[in-house]
């Protein structure tokens, strides 16, 4: 469970986000919200990359924004990006392993099984010893989300992990990320524009609005929110 | 267990030395030993140089600098103590790593051409401190001074490796470790958070990459090697002088390195003929040695229009163009023959 509580970001006079206060469960739970809403900045503050103002984040009862930020992957925070982020120079399964190799481990599985069944359970077909760079769009972003899963993570945050994938590439991707939290235990963050891919994977989902928290709760009443559509279509007439 | 790529690969490997430590010191005069030897020795510094770009993405102007140092303190270590010469290598080369780390302390904060200039400068500093503290001088103790018009003694060799084609294939073992040293660790858990952190140091701390530690491991990986290379330098020459660590030296050292290619290390070698054996050459054919900068200013051009990955790269995937163009023909004899019979 993720408690937020009055999670404010200033950039001078700007706040991406503004005292927002979310309950993340469990399973796999959705952020969503218009362009420039905060959801990337919400991300970039659990991974430390951004130093909020005020508020905290209690992760599994730790104080997630006290640790320094590569020792947030360690204690089992993992994310993907909203460009995605595999590392073009190695292999498929090196890709995977550098990420094993920085993370706790309580002794159960070897690094080589952790890898190869991270690699099993997002379905690529790809030959562990290709390099990433010989590779297309969407087995990059499984190679990523294999990243996102090895071992025993426990928050994973997914940045838009569908944009620029096919229909029937996105269906893929949804089934992997809907089964992320009974395979791994981990409890998953998705953001993403796709309602579609929202609704398929995510049980609740909390939505943001100019950096506020505007509704949160079970996915399909949220996309028939009122202040969810306002929110995503403006409330302004044309002139 | 390799396939045959690797395969074909190691056969090279084990030729190429087999020749370079059997063959090829007999067939060389004295003075094209020692240019030999310092193409080993750049090609060490070269392969230092060429991790920290192509591998961590790291730009220093200041490793010539740091191969100063090293020899520096080789030297002294050399006539202050009687220790095995390997020994004197290896506490050169920790030295080095220490101080050449300090001095790459800016490559946390800063990237590229700022990186550069810093380097640079500091580049510049290291040789007013050695210049103004009379480089190496010859005096008793690690720090002792002679006023003695003489000034240094020689630098003493190895005794296994006393003669100059002796020392060269000492130098040459010693090189094979290094590029071994690198390429173990390019092939480990640093090598792949080195790549994490060339790629993009977000994602790389999104994957738990200590940025700061790995950055300092790769400095005092290349200031290391660098150090053994300076530890090499010292009994190479005997006597060290400033003038053989210029500051634009390290900006040669950079053309050659990217010429030669960042992404492997045979780029390494190819960097250590580019700097060492082209300027004798030259020398040789009677050209004026300044030639080298106009070279190497168009090659740089060359290799960036035409090559990125250098010339390590080109060359063998040209030469085999070339081969597959000369066969075609024979190949299409052999296959018009075979039809008619």
């Amino acid at each position: 469970m993720i408690e937020i509580t009055d999670l404010t970001v200033r950039f001078g006079g700007v706040k991406p986000l503004d005292a927002m206060s979310v309950t993340f469960d469990a399973g796999t739970c959705g952020l969503i919200g218009p362009n420039g809403a905060g959801k990337t900045t919400f991300f970039n503050v659990m991974s430390g990359f951004v130093k909020p103002a005020a508020g905290r984040v209690q992760a599994f009862g730790d104080d997630l924004l006290r640790m320094p930020h590569f020792r947030r992957a360690r204690w089992g925070l993992r994310r993907t990006f909203q460009t995605e982020q595999a590392i073009e120079e190695l292999s498929v399964l090196d890709n995977v392993a550098m990420v094993w190799e920085h993370a706790k481990h309580d002794g159960r599985g070897k690094r080589a099984d952790d890898v190869l069944d991270a690699l099993a359970f997002v379905g690529l077909e790809a030959a562990p010893r290709d390099k990433v760079g010989t590779l297309d769009a969407r087995e990059r972003r499984l190679v990523e989300v294999a990243r996102a899963v090895v071992g025993q993570p426990k928050v994973v945050l997914l940045d838009e992990p569908a944009a620029g994938l096919s229909d029937a590439e996105t269906k893929h991707l949804a089934a992997v990320i809907r089964s992320i939290p009974e395979h791994t235990g981990a409890l998953v963050i998705l953001v993403d524009h796709d309602m579609t891919l929202v609704s398929a994977c995510c049980e609740n989902t909390a939505v943001l609005d100019f950096g506020k928290l505007i509704a949160a709760g079970p996915t399909a009443a949220i996309l028939r929110d009122e202040r969810v559509i306002k929110a995503y279509l403006g409330t302004e007439e044309v002139q | 267990m390799l396939d045959r790529a690797a395969r074909v690969q190691a056969g090279v490997i084990l030729g190429l030395l087999a020749f370079v430590l059997l063959v090829l010191p007999s067939m060389l005069s004295s003075y094209w030993t020692d240019v030999m030897t310092s193409v080993v020795i750049y090609s060490i510094v070269a392969l230092g140089l060429g991790m920290l770009m192509g591998r961590v993405g790291l730009v220093s102007l200041g490793q010539i600098a740091i191969l100063a140092m090293g020899a520096w303190i080789a030297a002294r270590l050399t006539y202050a103590t009687s220790l095995p010469y390997p020994v004197v290598l290896l506490a050169s080369g920790a030295m080095t790593a220490v101080l050449g780390t300090l001095v790459g302390l800016p490559a946390l904060r800063l990237s590229g051409l700022f990186l550069a200039l810093i380097t640079l400068m500091l580049a510049g500093a290291i040789t007013v401190v050695l210049t103004t503290t009379q480089f190496p001088n010859g005096g008793p103790g690690f720090l002792g001074h002679t006023d003695s018009s003489l000034g240094s003694n020689a630098v003493r060799r190895p005794a296994i490796a006393s003669s100059d084609a002796a020392y060269f294939r000492y130098a040459v073992v010693v090189a094979v470790l290094m590029f071994g040293a690198v390429l173990l660790h390019l092939r480990s858990k640093a090598g792949r958070a080195w790549a994490a952190i060339r790629q993009s140091e977000a994602s790389a701390l999104a994957a738990g990459v200590d940025i700061t530690r790995y950055k300092l491991w790769a400095l005092g990986l290349a200031s290391f090697i660098s150090g053994i290379a300076g530890g090499i330098l010292a009994g190479s020459v005997g006597k060290l002088y400033i003038v053989q660590f210029p500051i634009s030296g390290n900006i040669l050292l950079l053309a050659a390195v990217l010429m030669g290619g960042i992404y492997t290390l045979w780029g390494a070698v190819v960097a250590g003929i580019l700097i060492k054996l082209l300027p004798a050459l030259l020398d040789d054919w009677g050209l004026p040695p300044d030639l080298l900068t106009i070279l190497f200013g168009v090659g740089i051009l060359q290799v960036l229009i035409t090559a990125p990955e250098g010339i390590a790269v080109q060359l063998p995937r040209d030469l085999g163009r070339l081969f597959g163009l000369l066969s075609k023909p024979f190949q299409q004899r052999e296959a018009a023959r075979k039809e008619a019979s």
